[in-house]
Parts: structure tokens; sequence; C-alpha cells
């Protein structure tokens, strides 16, 4: 339950899937995200959602999301191999601080593959979040969790 | 279910007795009071505390066997902890699809796909989309 993991082969060769994911421009452009500078291994990045460019599908969905803040930290940039990133999973409330919360690590690794490129992405981490962040997430009804960790609380204090 | 698995999940209620009761639950399945004594290093009288403070939360309940109680385990968190999971999976699988549209679209072509996904088929897209969410990084 710690991590997901994906692996597609990708119809484009190495350098062509590098620079899409490890130009702070072009990741925005699929991703739907802008960032106002590039990526630097070590640094904390802020952008704002904005939907993407290449699916006006996808668009549509992501437009009620437009101008959100986005937050991440890079982690690592080693060419044509490994990019990697750490940010906070299903951040969605803007009234919530995430800063204190563990975040999960996003790693894309690349191989050329035929003319291709094999690219596998891994987010780990997750046992780290706490349920209730999960939970909150779907719990639409808010007398899930908020209302048992209360009681939980009420019942430690004893 | 393994404890080992469970046990993260549990982790927040922070108290070694009790996380063991709830190991205990899902390893050997319903339990009553009396077998959760056994293995415990508490008194009956504080297994029953424990297991009512559980209940309350949410994370045990009992059912009568007879003339029994037996306790076990709710795997609605568990379950929610999955769903959430699930769900950022298939984020990552719209997110590559989107990905994918723009490395294999300017392939040949020489220019990007900003000026519009034209020739893409959307059967490129396998399945349906979810829109990505907002996310903060360390900050």
């Amino acid at each position: 339950m710690d991590r997901i993991e994906k692996s597609v082969l990708l119809r484009a060769p190495l350098e062509r899937v590098w620079r899409a994911i490890s130009d702070s421009k072009e990741f925005g452009t699929w991703f739907g995200v802008e960032f106002d500078a590039p990526f630097v291994a070590g640094k904390a990045m802020v952008g704002r959602m904005v939907p993407t460019q290449v699916d006006p599908e996808v668009a549509k969905l992501q437009e009620p999301h437009r101008g959100a803040r986005f937050e991440c930290t890079i982690e690592a940039i080693e060419p044509m191999t490994r990019f990697a990133f750490r940010w906070h999973p299903f951040a969605i409330d803007p009234n919530v601080d995430y800063s204190h919360e563990p975040t999960t690590l996003v790693e894309f690794r690349l191989s050329p593959e035929g003319s291709g490129t094999r690219l596998v992405i891994t987010e780990s981490g997750f046992d780290r979040v706490p349920l209730e962040r999960r939970a909150k997430a779907f719990t639409a009804n808010e007398g899930g969790w908020e209302h048992q960790s209360k009681l939980l609380e009420k019942y430690l204090s004893r | 279910m393994k404890a080992n698995s469970a046990a993260p999940v549990f982790a927040a209620l922070g108290d070694e007795t009790r996380l063991a009761i709830v190991a205990r639950l899902c390893r050997s399945g319903p339990q009553s009071i009396v077998q959760l004594t056994e293995d415990a290093k508490v008194t009956r009288q504080a297994v029953t505390k424990h297991l009512t403070l559980l209940e309350g939360a949410g994370h045990v309940r009992s059912a009568r066997d007879g003339r029994e109680k037996l306790w076990s385990v709710r795997t609605t968190r568990l379950v929610e902890a999955q769903r959430w999971l699930d769900q950022i999976s298939r984020d990552w699988d719209s997110a590559i699809e989107r990905l994918r549209i723009l490395v294999e679209a300017d392939l040949g072509l020489g220019h990007s796909t900003r000026s519009g996904p034209g020739g893409l088929t959307s059967s490129t897209r396998s399945r349906t989309v979810v829109a990505a969410r907002p996310r903060r990084g360390d900050g």
C-alpha cells in the first residue's frame, strides 16, 4: 500500500521525453501547471494550476482548479535517467496548511526501449500520510473521520 | 489483511496495547475478551476499556455469539485508504496519457503540440480522465 508504480512505453526518443518531464514549461504543458522558473535540484517550486494544453477534454475538467497554488520540491535531476520531486498528495483544500504533513516522493525513470522510451513513474511514501487525510479526500459528509477523531481525543484525554 | 500493513493505518491511535489488540484481531479474526486478555499484558478490565475506546472510534465492533461477545476489526478505514490510492493512481494514468499526447504528437513533425492535438485520436486515452488535483510540496 506504500507506493503506486506506472510503467509505460512512449513512442518518442529518450531526449524528447526527458525534455517533456524535466523542463518546467514543458512539464506544465501536459501536467496542467505553470511555473515561472526552471526546475533546479533542491529547489522548492511554486506554480499555479492551469488547464493542460494537450487535451481539451481534460482541460475543461481542470478549469475549476485554475490558479490554485501548486508546490513541489525538486529532489533530483539526473539527465536522461531520473527526475524526482516531493509533494503533498491530495492537497486539495486551499484553506489547509499542508506544510507540516509528510510528503510523497514522485520519481520518473527513463530508459531507451527500441526506438521509444520506457517511462516508469513511482509515487511512494503513502504509509506516512495520516489516514485522516486520506479519508478526508473522500468524506463528503463531515460526520466521518473528523467526528471520530474528536471522539477519540475526548476518550484519550480522560 | 496482515497486521503489519494495518499498523500504519492505526498508528494514529498511538497506544501500544490498542495497536496490539487491533493487530491480534487482524491476525486471528473475531476474538472474545477472554481470548484477547490471554495475549495482552494487561487485565481483562483494561482490555475491555481499550475495546470500548476502539469501538467508539470506529475501529472495531462487537457481535454476540451465544453468550459471548466477539470483537472484530472494521475494515472501512482500510477501504478508504485504498480508495484514496486508487484515485491517485487514476490521476497518474490521466497525466501519463497527456504526456503521451505531447511527446508522440511531434514525432517527425518538428514542433510542439501547442498548436493543437491534431491527428491524435481519443483512443490513445485508455480510460475516463480525471482532472489533475492541485498539490503542494515541501514549500
